[in-house]
Order: C-alpha cells, then structure tokens, then sequence
C-alpha cells in the first residue's frame, strides 16, 4: 500500500517504521518542515543538542549502547559541516549511525545560496554512503536504504540530503518491504578456512586471541560466542580498545588491553605467540607498532567483514571473511566435531609464561601524599561503580588510556570511546546519547578537563532533559598526552600544552544548574565519588590530579611489542628514535 | 544478552583473492568496474583513489546498460600486488559498485583506446603523414589543405608508437579516449 504524504512526514514515518525512537538534532532553516512533523507526534522523542557535533556524538554513544542504529537531524550548510566530525568519527569507529542533513531547494542547488554547501560532496569521504535526494518519491525507500546499509556489512554513518522543496512536496510513501537493495554482504565464512583455523588450533604451542570492535559490532551473540570458544580451548585473550568487553575483564583467560599503552603481558603475548587469531581487529597501528618486527613467528588468522581489512597492513595466513557471530559458531562447530583437541602440555607451558609476564605488575602504583594520582582515582572509581549498571565514556588522551586499564569491562556495548579518529570532545555528547537509550543506568564520562571543554555546550542539553550522566574530569591542569609527548620527544619544551585559565567547574555546573564537585585530597575521593553517584542529576566531578603524570606502560613510537616502557623510571628519550618520532 | 538469529545456509565466496603472493614490484593493472549509474559513482572512485593515494593511469566511463541503470568504469593503475588487492577490496566496499573485475589476472582480455591526432605540415611531410597513418590503419576524419586529423584506434601502446612518429611530422593536439578493455572468450 502507498499512501500519499509530504517528505517531512515521510521522514518522520520512516523513522517510526524503523523502529527509532530518539533524534539528536538542532533545527535550522532547511529542517523546518522536518521538525513541524516532529512536533506533531508523540513516537519519537527528539533531544535539542547545544551544538551538531553534539547531535552526532550523542546519535554514536546512543549506537554503541544500545546496539541499534543512532539518528542525528541537522540543517544545512554549517549544520551539515559541524556533523562532519562525528561522520569520521563513526565511519573509523564503525558505528552505524543516519544523519539527516536539511539542503537548499533543488532549484537553488548550486547557485551558492543562504546556508548551502556540498553536503554529499564533504561527506562521501567520511560516509559509508550517502544521498541527496531530489524526488519526494524516492525519499522513503532512501530512508528504508540507508539503515539497512548503515547497519549491515560492515556499519557505518550514512547522510541523507534533503532539499526542502523535497522535504514540502508530496509524494508515495514506499514501505521497507517494497524496497529492494543489492547490498548485502558476506557474513558466513569459508568454511575450508575455518577447518584451517581449527586444525591450527589444535597444534598451537602459544596461541592467542585477538579481539577487536569487530566482536561488538557482532553484537552480543558473537561475544557469548567468543566466551564459549575461549572457555573451551583455554587460549588466552587479549583485546583492543574498541573490543573491551567483548570477554569480561574478570575471565580467567583475559590479559587485558593490549597496544600502545596496553597491558605488559598482552603486548608480550602478541609478540611471542604462535597462532594469533585476530577477531574483528584490524592490525592498528596502534597496535602493530613497528610492522617488521611485529608477531614475527605466528601463524596469522583473520576474521573480518571487511575484506579491504584484510592483507591491509599485516600479511594474514588463514583468512576469513565473515560476520565474526556467524564465523564463531562455525568455528566452534568445526573444533568440537574434530574432537576438542589442543596442546594442552605446550598451551599449559605458555600460560606459565604469560603468569610470568603478569608479574611484572605493570599497572601498580603508589598513592602516596596529598595529590590524587589519576591511577588511584580511576581505581577507585571502579571500585565504587563496578556493581552498578554502569556504562563508561571517555573523551580522548591519557585519561582514556587510563580508564581502558584501570577500569573493568564485563560486558560488550558498556563502554563507548573515540578509538580510530581519537576525537577529543566525544565523550560528554556521547554520554548523553548512552543515557538517553538507558535512562535508569549510572552513566559516567571520565574526562580530561580539556576535552571536556570541546564539548562543554551540551551541559544545557543534559540539564534540558534532566539526563544524570556523571562528568568525571581528571583535571590536571594539561593537555597530558599532548605534554607527556613533549616530554619524550621535544626536549621538555611544552608547546602551548597548558590551559592557563581554566573555569571554575564547581561554578561553570551550577552556572548551567548541575551541581558541580571539587575534590583535590586523595582521603576525600570516595566520599566525593559518593556524593556525586547519590545526586540524582548531572554531576560535573573536578578531580584535581597530580599535573605530570604520564601514562606507562607504553610502546615507543617505532618500537616492537618486546620494547615496552613500563613506568617513570624507563629511558625514554633514548628509546625513541627519530625514525619513531614522525609517528604519530 | 539476547542471542542473535544466525541463518544456516551456504557459503558464497568473496570475490576477491584472499590469499595472494605478494611482491614489492609495481604491476599495471586493467580493473573492470560495473557501477550504479547513480550521480557522484564516479566522485567515490576518483575519491577513493586520491584519498588512499593509488595512482590512475586511465579512466573511462559510460553508461552501458540503460535499462538496468549500469556504468561501466574501466580503470588502468599501477602498484604492488598488496595495493592492487587492496584498490579491489575498496573498490568492492563501495555501495554502489556491483562488481570488480581484474582484466589483467582473469585470463586473456582485450584492451583498446581511441585517438584524435591534429597533424599540420605540407609537402613531404605531409605525405609521410597520411602514408604512416596508413600502415598504423588511421582514419583521416578531417583534412584542410595543411591539416589533418586522423583517428586510431588500438592498444595504448599504438598510439604511443603513432604519436612519437607524428611528433616530426607537425603533431599539434592529441585527444585520448583511455582504456576500453573486455575479457576474451565466454
């Protein structure tokens, strides 16, 4: 049946049709008939964003969280270039999200307009795909379109351009099932490649599992099937920082982060391994490290959708392309049906090792005197939060790489970070979207006090819509990451790193009507971290911490696995060499 | 968690070689691109090829089937055996694109390109012109008593060899069409 109506109501209609129910958007000129349509029901809540980038980043957080496709609605012109950031954002990310930008009429297209730009032109880089759509008639089965391929494959963001005449003209509503799409792709494996895997499996001497956001994107099947797989092999685990979750931080298997500043053990696991199994990571640089001298004697499988993934940067043995869900249980069926088999001997001997690796302690630290170190904060952090219904964000820096060791993850789509593009300004938006798809859940964004200001507008946005999302700033008075860098490489000479007047958050909260908390004495954190859990509202957390820590353990630019820092004590300067430091 | 539905059927196959032997020497290669014929198809690919810097040594595209809204994108470019495979496998991921073909590996396949050549002169030259265009079976399309244009066509090679003849002769303007290419046989 098609039914007759505007292309704003049919905007609004699709939207219902698939099964959304919050928009993050800010309305302009070449929106309005949008939001007139909006304003007429009652389905779809729409959360007024303080800035578009906002509107995007909250669409991700809100993806991330709840496993469903995250809408934005902007207007045209700056609207459409202020969701540019979050677009690349999500497309590193994978992250499915439908941005709907507003555009000039059709018969202005081109002729350099009020509020007018190339939306499909800026976006077809930082888009899975995207659309401008001249015909009323096609509006729908564009809309049907674009979340079915923002969600499928590989996800990614889509925009939909929308002129206005478009938007006031009235054309056929095409329903989902009338829409007939090409795009559809491989999600079952070879499965001459898994039996290959499989029998790899069986004779490995130091196996490893290598899990990335691939496993999450999955969704939650492929982590309940990637529990099972490492439970009945008994390989240890490790992951990337988009993958935290996918196997629970208190599994005996889980070596925890690995990377750049990832853990000793998992890092040195990489590098001494046999068989690694890369699931739904995609050999980062972050990574990899230096790429000759990494993993140099495994066997390399690869399960990817993606198959420009993989052979990308790192040479695989045993490729897979498929949908990590679909290929575990098929892997699993595989390994089972030939009999369970392992090394357990060899396997036995390699976890003696790791154990030995784990010794190290490479995340201990001392609290001593009166300045909170940023370690101890986030420790406690996760003491008095892990038995909540907890969902973290982060912005980006070192506090992220903080909280990606110190807290816990026990579940996928639990913890939302801008881990490809490394988008400062993420979090905080990204928290809002995260609370608006879990209403009654503790969200909390850890923070460092300069990202958080990327972002700060959306304060009003919280408080507009009463969302207690919890801002929890590890306020060191420095662009950290920026200053520890400079610290390694640049001779010490900090280079506008340091923020010489910033706010006073206590006021700038309640300025804005949140309540604001200060804590600076390590013996008042938990009662602070209390006081902030016990309000029921947003809560902007100052946490004062010591303003030249530097975030250990980590792999020097150019450096293998092997040649970790662990702690203050290492010879920095001397580990980076200049061919290191043109990476970044 | 909720357990996702997982759909038991057959394995289909990637279209891309997943397992290839790879070697640091630059390989030209002739990429046969079926596309949507849908605006800004042809924006992705250009922009595909300057965002991750892969080189193009030709290009051209048309539409070649109407009535199912087709283009034909046919692309020449050089790079080592992992950048060939990967400018397939991005190739592969754009939406609109339905399918990469490889002409170079994919067994035998023709290739051809068409040409215009403005040639000015008189007397001997002139003669020696229209005589090699002859043996290279060029057409004369336009002729004024002290010009011709001549079109070829032929593999890029041809036309290389033509135009280096015609340079002596008063060569003025070229116009290529860029690569064509089909597969041979079924």
């Amino acid at each position: 049946m098609t039914k007759a109506m505007t292309g704003a109501r049919m905007v609004v209609q699709a939207l219902i049709d698939q099964g959304v129910d919050t928009v993050f958007g800010y309305p302009g000129g070449a929106v309005l008939p949008i939001y007139d349509e909006i304003f007429q029901q009652n389905s779809i809540k729409h959360v007024l964003v303080r800035h578009e980038q906002g509107a995007v980043h909250a669409a991700e957080g809100y993806a991330r969280s709840t496993g469903k496709p995250g809408v934005a609605l902007v207007t045209s012109g700056p609207g459409a270039t202020n969701a540019v950031t979050g677009l690349t954002d999500a497309l590193m990310d994978s992250i499915p999200i439908v941005v709907l930008t507003g555009q000039v009429p059709t018969f202005m297209i081109g002729s350099d307009a009020f509020q007018e730009c190339d939306t499909v032109g800026i976006t077809r880089p930082c888009t899975k795909h995207n659309w401008l759509v001249k015909e009323t008639d096609k509006l729908a089965s564009v809309m049907h379109e674009a979340f079915h391929i923002a969600t499928s494959g590989r996800p990614g963001p889509v925009v939909i351009d929308i002129p206005k005449d478009v938007q006031f003209a009235t054309g056929k509503y095409t329903e989902a099932r009338q829409v007939e799409t090409h795009y559809n792709p491989q999600v079952k494996g070879d499965m001459e490649m898994i039996a290959e895997l499989a029998a790899a499996m069986e004779t490995a001497k130091r196996p490893l599992f290598y899990t990335g956001g691939g496993v999450i994107n999955s969704g939650p099947a492929a982590s309940q099937l990637l529990r099972e797989l490492v439970a009945a092999t008994g390989f240890p685990i490790t992951s990337t920082l988009m993958g935290l979750g996918c196997y629970p931080a208190s599994g005996e298997n889980w070596l925890g982060m690995l990377g750049m500043h990832g853990l000793y053990e998992a890092n040195m696991a990489m590098h001494d391994c046999d068989l690694m199994i890369n699931i739904g990571a995609r050999f980062d640089d972050r990574i990899t490290g230096r790429l000759d001298a990494f993993s140099p004697s495994s066997t390399k499988a690869h399960i990817d959708i993606d198959a420009s993934s993989i052979n990308k940067v790192i040479k695989v043995d045993i490729p897979i392309l498929g949908d990590v869900a679909h290929v575990l249980e098929d892997l699993l069926n595989v390994w089972k049906a030939r009999g369970r088999k392992t090394d357990k001997e060899n396997v036995q001997k390699w976890w003696h090792q790791i154990n030995d690796w784990k010794k190290v302690d490479c995340l201990a630290f001392e609290q001593k005197g009166k300045v909170i170190k940023p370690q101890y904060a986030l420790s406690r952090l996760e003491e008095l939060t892990k038995k909540h219904d907890r969902y973290i964000c982060t912005e980006v820096g070192q506090h992220q790489m903080w909280a990606a060791q110190y807290l816990g993850f026990e579940d996928p789509n639990r913890w939302m970070t801008s881990g490809g593009l490394g988008t400062m300004g993420y979090g905080f938006p990204a928290s809002i979207g995260v609370q608006m798809g879990h209403p009654d859940a503790l969200v909390i964004n850890v923070a460092g006090e300069a990202s958080w200001l990327m972002n700060m507008q959306e304060l009003g946005t919280a408080m507009q819509y009463g969302l207690p999302v919890k801002q929890f700033i590890l306020n060191n008075e420095r662009l950290g990451m920026v200053r520890q860098w400079q610290e390694l490489l640049h001779g010490e000479r900090y280079s506008s790193s340091w923020s010489e007047s910033l706010p006073d958050f206590v006021k700038l909260a309640e300025a804005f009507g949140a309540k604001g908390i200060i804590c600076s004495d390590p013996d008042d954190l938990d009662d602070a971290i209390m006081e902030m859990l016990n309000h029921d509202g947003p809560v902007l957390f100052d946490c004062l911490v010591e303003k030249h820590e530097n975030c250990f353990p980590m792999i020097p630019s150019g450096k293998p696995h092997n040649e970790m820092l662990l702690g203050e004590n290492a010879d920095v300067a001397n580990a980076i060499k200049s061919d290191g430091a043109v990476m970044v | 968690m909720s357990p996702l539905k997982i759909k038991k059927g057959a394995t289909s196959h990637s279209a891309y070689d997943l397992r290839p032997s790879f070697s640091d020497k630059e390989e030209q290669h002739t990429l046969a691109v079926l596309v949507e014929n849908e605006p800004g198809v042809l924006a992705r690919v250009i922009g595909l090829f300057a965002g991750r810097g892969y080189n193009i040594d030709s290009l051209t595209v048309a539409e070649v089937d109407h009535l199912g809204h087709r283009s034909r994108i046919t692309i020449v470019t050089t790079g080592t055996p992992q950048i060939i495979v990967q400018i397939k496998a991005q190739l592969g991921r754009i939406v609109d694109v339905h399918k990469v073909n490889d002409l170079t590996v994919e067994g035998p396949s023709v290739e051809r390109e068409l040409a215009l050549f403005k040639v000015q002169g008189t007397g001997d030259h002139r003669i020696e012109a229209i005589r090699l265009a002859d043996i290279f079976r060029a057409n004369v399309v336009d002729s004024t008593l002290e010009s011709f244009v001549f079109e070829i066509t032929g593999t890029s090679e041809k036309i290389d060899a033509f135009a280096e003849l015609m340079q002596p002769l008063g060569l003025q303007e070229i116009a290529r069409t860029g690569v064509a290419a089909l597969s041979r046989g079924n």
